[in-house]
């Protein structure tokens, strides 16, 4: 394994693996995970956002249109879970890649307002076509059977596939395709004159992205069974924004860890204080001026300043003390 | 919020209930409630927790002879938190019943889970037909109404003895405002009315002023708001000088009570159709208006009144089973039997698909005492949910939507 953010991530999903067993109750372990869905969701606006530089609000479309689809699916139509969730995801690549031929016509600013419009047509069609989606009152999915119908059983599906997708973009951040990717997002122009197609390797990343979304969409139905137009509001694609903001923009668990900071602020600031969303906003504020960079480049900059700075403080000492940990038997 | 220590000495005497009975009756009753704090819809979770908090405080926090622990937790509005909200109070807190929540949309969120987690529903405000009609769950009462109930017999009433013919109707764009029309327009039309448009306005919609313009020269126009919304739409109803020309009739939350103190002249003379009025006469309205007003200033309405009929229902069932509330089987068939005589809004009763079987008041709007009152000028006494259909025919049907009964 070259990849040094694999072996990371193996060490993390093993530690992730154990929370089952040290969380007091079945609350917590909801809560846990519902950090993996949302923060699958938030790699797949970062696939877009960080590593493209091309920032979406719309993206609760895709997680929307999944979900809708398998809950459809599997409850008016009677499909089979296996059969649903291909059909769901597929449809949402579908989405991504119809939505793709429209968005990607622009950039930077107008590519954020066109992802807008585009996510509230969806809402609009979730919120009036009232006899396929039910309007406002949503649609319910009955009681799952076997592995998912447990709390523990869901938690280490939703730990296996978001840590799949994280290692799929992982790696495909590590690729040609991935650099060139990036290189889209720092130099356009140069990468048009070096014969890159711009707007080709722009449309993958969307549409891979619309597909992690729309899996996503599955899980998150999985976990709450009920799905309304809430689901696909514009709160939603911008919560998704913020999270991976705040966790750090192209970094690969930047977008889990902003994910787990506005999950656990919606859900336990607010057993404790009726001011949560305040308290929400003053914390990004914080992030905004201390680490500008995510949470996570941030917290890397300043322990690596700290080092620095103790290092230069402790002076000459600090250098002997290593041959002698290096003592052999 | 209780203490874990608090915590962990109620498991401990749940688990020792059975060999301790006595001291089992000593542990609080543990009450939650899903409310809205922040966000468009907080003025009617406020009124909401308002007039539950009111109820206990005339208990002294004490039911059937047990201490009540109330636990509140802020829904945002949003179904998903309203869901995690919900598993919170049961797994976390422990809580026994769970009264609220504001929205439709959330109940039907949270109804999935709490019938699984086997946890009583007493719904106090989401009036969403299909909670006691297609959607039964057992562990659901509902202490409001559906959202039709008091629509049924306000079409009749305005067709037949207002003799208004033709009528638009205008209503909130979401499922709330859609039931109440359609409910509006099945009994108005069956009386020999004529529905002749629906306009739609979006819940969040700045300007009224392109759907009055809209409206016509109809006989009446029938208003479905919720919130703050009836205030705006009727503000502007009457800058566009429709007021006095075209009367209004409207649904019980369009003039509720917890806005009406914020309205002006336009409110006047409308006519409306609830289950509740501040100016029901009676010494127990009289007390609980009193009491409501000088704790908040604002009279009781849809929401308030609700919530504190919640709490007479939970008292009621508590007594039946000397308030052992653990046996949750016996305590849910006691809610489900409740029939109250002394409630604020008048008696009523649960029907078998645990929805109240009440008064409903036709109202009009006036102005007494320096203040705005729904004054009650007729009554229909003991209606259901479904007016006066079959319940088997009644359901049969689809629900209540934008497009049913008839397109327009």
């Amino acid at each position: 394994m070259k990849n040094p953010g694999l072996k990371t991530l193996g060490i993390l999903l093993i530690c992730a693996a154990a929370v089952p067993l040290v969380l007091p109750g079945p609350f917590y372990l909801s809560i846990a995970t519902q950090v993996l869905v949302y923060g699958l969701f938030a790699v797949s606006v970062n696939l877009i956002a960080g590593y493209c530089g091309m920032v979406s609000l719309g993206h609760a479309a895709f997680l929307g249109i999944a979900g809708y689809a398998f809950a459809l699916l599997t409850t008016s139509t009677g499909w089979p879970l296996w059969a649903a969730i291909p059909a769901a995801v597929g449809l949402s690549v579908a989405a991504g890649a119809l939505f793709g031929l429209v968005a990607l016509r622009t950039s930077g600013l107008s590519f954020l307002m066109i992802t807008l419009a585009l996510g509230q047509i969806v809402w609009g069609v979730a919120f009036r076509y009232v006899d396929l989606t039910n309007g406002e009152n949503g649609i319910s999915m009955p009681r799952f059977q076997g592995l998912l119908a447990n709390g523990t059983g869901l938690f280490y599906l939703c730990l296996v596939v978001t840590g799949g997708c994280l290692a799929l973009v992982t790696i495909l951040a590590g690729s040609p395709l991935g650099a060139s990717m990036q290189g889209v997002r720092d130099q356009p122009r140069r990468m048009s004159t070096l014969g890159y197609d711009v707007w080709r390797i722009r449309y993958a990343a969307y549409v891979l992205s619309a597909g992690i979304a729309g899996i996503a969409g599955v899980l998150y139905m999985l976990l709450f069974r009920f799905i309304s137009p809430h689901t696909l509001s514009l709160t939603v694609s911008s919560e998704a924004v913020l999270m991976v903001i705040a966790g750090g923009l192209g970094t690969t668990f930047g977008p889990i860890v902003g994910a787990a900071l506005v999950v656990l602020l919606k859900n336990v600031a607010s057993a404790y204080t009726d001011r949560w969303p305040t308290l929400l906003g003053l914390i990004f504020l914080f992030i905004i001026v201390v680490v500008p960079e995510g949470l996570l480049p941030g917290a890397r900059r300043l322990m690596r300043t700290l080092g620095a700075h103790l290092a230069t403080r402790r002076g000459p000492t600090a250098i002997p003390a290593t041959p002698v940990k290096e003592a052999r038997p | 919020m209780i203490s874990r220590r608090g915590f962990l000495g109620a498991t401990a005497a749940a688990v020792s209930y059975g060999a301790l009975p006595a001291m089992a009756q000593q542990q609080p009753i543990r009450i939650g409630m899903l409310t809205i704090k922040s966000g468009a819809l907080s003025a009617g979770g406020r009124q909401m927790e308002d007039g539950f908090r009111l109820f206990l405080r005339e208990r002294a926090e004490r039911i059937a002879g047990r201490p009540v622990e109330f636990i509140v937790a802020d829904t945002g509005g949003q179904p998903a938190l309203a869901k995690t909200r919900a598993q919170e109070l049961v797994q976390r807190s422990g809580v026994q019943v769970v009264v609220g929540p504001v929205a439709a949309f959330e109940a039907l969120a949270i109804n999935d889970y709490l019938q699984e987690a086997e946890v009583p529903f007493l719904c106090c405000s989401a009036a969403a037909e299909d909670l006691t009609q297609r959607r039964q769950n057992p562990w659901f009462v509902r202490t409001s109404s559906t959202s039709a109930q008091p629509c049924h017999p306000l079409g009749d009433y305005v067709a037949r003895e207002l003799k208004y013919k033709k009528i638009v109707a205008i209503a909130d764009d979401f499922a709330f405002g859609q039931e109440q029309t359609s409910g509006f327009q099945r009994t108005f039309e069956a009386a020999g009315g004529t529905l002749v448009k629906k306009l739609w306005a979006p819940l969040n919609v700045a300007d009224y002023g392109s759907y009055i313009s809209q409206i016509g020269e109809p006989d009446a126009v029938f208003a479905a708001f919720a919130g703050a919304n009836g205030l705006r739409f009727l503000r502007q109803y009457s800058e566009y000088g429709l007021k006095g020309k075209i009367p209004l009739v409207g649904s019980m939350t369009t003039v509720d009570e917890g806005v009406l103190h914020s309205m002006g002249d336009e409110a006047i003379g409308i006519i409306s159709a609830g289950w509740y009025s501040a100016a029901l006469p009676g010494e127990a309205n009289e007390r609980f208006v009193a009491a409501l007003r000088k704790q908040t200033g604002v009279d009781p309405g849809f929401y308030s009144e609700g919530a504190y009929s919640a709490g007479l229902a939970l008292e009621h069932a508590l007594k039946a089973v000397d308030g052992k509330i653990e046996d949750k089987q016996a305590f849910m068939n006691a809610l489900r039997k409740v029939d109250i005589k002394d409630d604020p809004r008048g008696p009523w009763r649960l029907d078998s698909y645990g929805n109240p079987i009440e008064n409903i008041y036709i109202r009009k709007t006036e102005r007494r005492d320096g203040r705005l009152m729904n004054t009650v000028i007729k009554t229909y006494e003991n209606v259901s949910q479904f007016w006066t259909y079959k319940p088997e025919s009644f359901l049969a049907a689809p629900v209540y939507s934008r497009n049913e009964p008839t397109k327009l």
